[in-house]
């Protein structure tokens, strides 16, 4: 057992020293798997904060995670062919600039979490966990039906998108960039976490009704959690559809928010770095495994299932003990 | 558009409604007795088409193939109620969602292992085959026709079994008092095998019966667990009228949406354009109904708080 | 009337065919203990939940500090300054005792929309939640993590959470349930006094306390508030011996 503290800072070093070997070993496909290990595990990071933190089991997380990628896709394929995206009532143009797109990603994932969690936060336990699974299908289906981007097939982007002073089609760079990204997510969220918003989130999640008793109220409060979750999730979905220069329905698929919440599940609920555990345990099973069987997702729903009857608490759990997020 | 047309589309949301009655019903009496949500309930669908498919490619008998169906589902059913599902009872609801989430991994995996990635086809019988002219001159599938008819009367059956025998005198202590129904010396791990490997027969059923429209193939019962999930919202969890109910109105909701919505857009725009974005919105149209609900009633039509 | 800081107007609730509240009208001065008995199933729990927010009467109305209240939800309630403690322990069992008596200082100082600044070290929540503590004597437990205090500690710790909001008034659901002889004694001194700082409108089962706290006691039974009056009223009342106690006796 060691301290979550040191542990975390073991898992960053490792997530840094990786890519930095295959810099040197010239392995760039390497390189392009720690990228996407640190874009999923943002994506987890959002959906820990509403699950873990907050109790709200939102099974619709592709919904924000989709919707940054098409944020991405349809900004960047307007300025790929050069033709504004709306002119009436005033011209708004495409853009290949990263933090633009970034923005846009943030601010619509927040909004889509607002108005899915206003209706779903109606409802609790298993009708919640039903209610967002079944508002990230509709956008699935909205997707593939809606021909303008793609529908079914997608949609690419021929050119990642740039970010002043980077060559973002380096692989080094664009990890770096999504690491820096990582790391101030992780800084906000802790802080969120230790903040009053996050005390009383975490206390309602223990005790709704505590909360309720001492005038907090519950349902604006979840929700606003909710929205910050969709904003994050959303904000790696921006950066996964840049990963690939592509986006599709697919990264609306419920099994998409299954595979977010494997991660969670993985590395350990609510803890900080959870996701970061998770995420990378992911991408190595589905590299090595995925390389020795084609079924390998057999072996994936198997350890999925063993952690959830006999390791709660993740990894992280395992290795160290649950340290109080108030306290000291 | 022509009333017989409407009249047909009628009919095709009736039995789409019908077909999911038999997900969302299994679903909501699981939940009800043992507030178990299981998503791997769409696996058991899957497991029904490909058991049927399966055995009327071997003996070429349809109503073999509907037995198989039912038969498959159920056995395997109670072999993952009896070595998975019962551990899953007193775990909070995202440990059930996971652990089922893991089981349709394996399931949808391993059913992709043994019959390949290549969607099988399931043949309507020649005696079901054709059209069946109804009164008022519509000529209709035969069929599709049967379909509801066998989904109205495993409805009616459930309705009869859960109201006046004793086994369903027991679902209905189970569900209002766990404890209470151990006192009375009924084995109450029994009980939730039986209601388990129920559901799971109604699934595969469905499984089987919609196999034959469309196609076999893994990944079939995913988009029919989350609509059931929709009628569950609508509807009222826990209760097989409201799953009943709220079928009939996302069967009927989606099929006609597809058909009006295009149709009701073109009369202000251009054809092509309207028949996107009419299809467009029909997809999302029963979600908008579920919203409907949850902004009205959020326990559903016919749940309790 | 006019000088009750809670106003209970003839309200009535039924579920069904049962009436549990039938016009039900009680108030709460100012300095009072008013003790609420009744038998199991009078509707005690449905009143409760009717004054402190979470159902709604089907007639009638809840005023509190001059305000009609009666459709405001729990939260907002708390806000206007009434504090409840609940039959079982209502705590966030996870966390410190202090996090909990934070946790209503974050409550009481509207803050929970701040989102940076950490609440642990915040001078004024920890103010507020630290002089909680010392008046109800848990500040050597601040450390302790709630779910392994004992059954009387979290009674305390309820009663702290309250105090952290600044009440106007307390609704305390069973505060003695589960506590031994010397915890009871050393609550019902310590309700004397708080009597003085904000009313207290206490539903209790052990007859003994509330003999000897209550200035005022109401008999609640099927519904209906059969007598109010001083202890010695309520003891010499013939309705409460035969319908109350008596039910009690044969209990």
């Amino acid at each position: 057992m060691i301290a979550e503290r040191h542990l975390n800072a073991i898992i960053l070093a490792i997530l840094v020293v990786i890519p930095a070997y295959a810099v040197i070993a010239d392995e760039p496909f390497t390189i392009t798997l720690a990228t996407k290990a640190v874009i999923l595990a943002l994506a987890g990071v959002g959906l820990n904060f509403a699950l873990g933190q907050g109790g709200l089991v939102s099974f619709g997380h592709a919904a924000y995670f989709g919707i940054g990628g098409y944020a991405m896709g349809i900004l960047a394929s307007h300025a790929q062919s050069y033709t504004p995206l709306m002119e009436v009532p005033f011209v708004i143009e495409g853009t290949n600039s990263m933090p633009v797109i970034w923005l846009v990603a943030v601010i619509s994932g927040g909004l889509l979490a607002l108005l899915i969690g206003a209706l779903s936060l109606r409802t609790q336990g298993v009708y919640f966990i039903m209610v967002t699974l079944a508002f990230g299908q509709m956008l699935y289906y909205f997707a593939i039906s809606w021909p303008a981007y793609g529908g079914e097939d997608g949609l690419s982007i021929y050119v990642r998108n740039q970010f002043p002073g980077l060559n973002t089609l380096v692989p080094i760079q664009f990890f770096g960039l999504c690491f820096a990204i990582l790391l101030i997510v992780l800084f906000i969220v802790n802080r969120l976490n230790k903040s009053p918003f996050g005390l009383a989130l975490m206390g309602a999640h223990q005790n709704e009704e505590r909360a309720k008793t001492v005038g907090i109220d519950v349902y604006k409060m979840r929700l606003v959690a909710f929205a910050i979750s969709g904003a994050i999730t959303a904000l790696a979905g921006a950066l996964f559809a840049d990963l690939n220069r592509f986006v599709s329905p697919v990264m609306f698929d419920w099994h998409t928010s299954g595979q977010i919440m494997v991660f969670i599940i993985l590395g350990g609920v609510a803890r900080l770095f959870g996701p970061i555990v998770g995420a990378s345990l992911y991408i190595l099973l589905e590299h090595f495994l995925g390389g020795v069987s084609e079924y390998w997702q057999i072996y994936l729903g198997a350890i999925l299932f063993f952690m959830v009857l006999f390791a709660k608490g993740g990894i992280i759990g395992r290795l160290s003990k649950k340290e109080q997020t108030h306290g000291g | 558009m022509s009333t017989l047309l409407l009249i047909e589309q009628v009919l095709n949301g009736l039995q789409f409604g019908v077909m999911l009655f038999l997900m969302a019903a299994g679903l909501t009496l699981i939940f009800g007795v043992m507030g178990l949500i299981n998503l791997a309930h769409g696996s058991l669908y899957m497991i029904g088409a490909f058991a049927a498919a399966a055995v009327a490619g071997w003996t070429g008998s349809f109503v073999l193939a509907l037995m198989a169906s039912l038969m498959a589902a159920a056995l395997f059913g109670a072999l993952i109620e009896l070595t998975v599902i019962r551990r899953l009872y007193a775990r909070d609801h995202l440990d059930q969602v996971l652990a089922t989430f893991a089981l349709i991994l394996i399931f949808s995996e391993a059913t992709r292992w043994t019959f390949g990635s290549f969607p099988l086809f399931l043949d309507t019988p020649d005696w079901l085959s054709g059209t069946v002219m109804l009164p008022g001159g519509i000529q209709y599938s035969l069929y599709r026709l049967a379909i509801i008819i066998i989904g109205l009367i495993v409805a009616a059956g459930l309705f009869l079994l859960i109201s006046k025998t004793r086994v369903g005198m027991r679902i209905r202590a189970g569900e209002n008092d766990r404890e209470m129904i151990g006192a009375l010396g009924v084995d109450i791990s029994v009980l939730y095998t039986m209601v388990f490997a129920l559901g799971a027969a109604l699934a595969g059923l469905s499984g089987a019966l919609v196999g034959a429209i469309q196609s076999v193939e893994v990944g079939m019962g995913e988009p029919v667990l989350i609509l059931a999930f929709v009628v569950i919202v609508i509807g009222g969890i826990g209760s097989i009228k409201g799953a009943l109910a709220g079928a009939i109105l996302v069967g009927l909701t989606d099929t006609l949406g597809r058909t009006v919505l295009p149709v009701v857009f073109s009369t202000f725009m251009e054809a092509s354009a309207a028949t996107s974005v009419g299809s467009a919105l029909a997809s999302m149209l029963i979600y908008i109904l579920m919203a409907g609900v949850l902004i009205f009633k959020p326990t559903g039509l016919f749940g309790s708080a | 009337m006019a000088d009750s800081i809670l106003d209970v107007r003839d309200i009535h609730k039924s579920f069904g065919a049962l009436k549990a509240s039938d016009g039900i009208t009680l108030d709460l001065k100012p300095g009072e203990i008013h003790a609420l008995i009744g038998p199991n199933g009078a509707g005690k729990s449905t009143l409760i939940k009717q004054i402190a927010g979470g159902l709604n009467p089907d007639s009638g109305s809840v005023h509190f500090m001059g305000r009609d209240v009666s459709t405001m939800s729990v939260a907002a309630r708390a806000r206007l300054g009434l504090a409840r403690t609940f039959q079982i322990s209502a705590l966030a069992m996870g966390y410190t005792v202090l996090e909990n008596a934070v946790l209503g200082a974050v409550g009481e100082t509207g803050s929970v929309f701040r989102f940076f600044k950490p609440a642990m070290k915040d001078a004024d929540l920890l103010g507020r939640a630290y002089a909680a503590l010392d008046r109800v004597g848990l500040r050597d437990q601040a450390g302790v993590i709630t779910s392994e205090l004992s059954h009387g500690q979290r009674r305390q710790l309820e009663v702290a959470v309250a105090l952290t909001l600044a009440p106007k008034a307390f609704l305390m659901d069973e505060p003695m349930a589960g506590m031994g002889a010397e915890g009871s004694k050393e609550l019902t001194t310590f309700l004397q006094d708080l009597k003085h700082e904000a009313p207290i409108l206490l539903v209790e089962h052990d007859m003994d306390a509330v003999f000897a706290l209550a200035d005022r006691i109401s008999v609640l039974v099927y519904g209906k508030i059969i007598a109010t009056g001083s202890v010695a009223d309520i003891r010499a009342n013939a309705d409460v011996r035969t319908a109350y106690l008596g039910e009690e006796d044969a209990a």
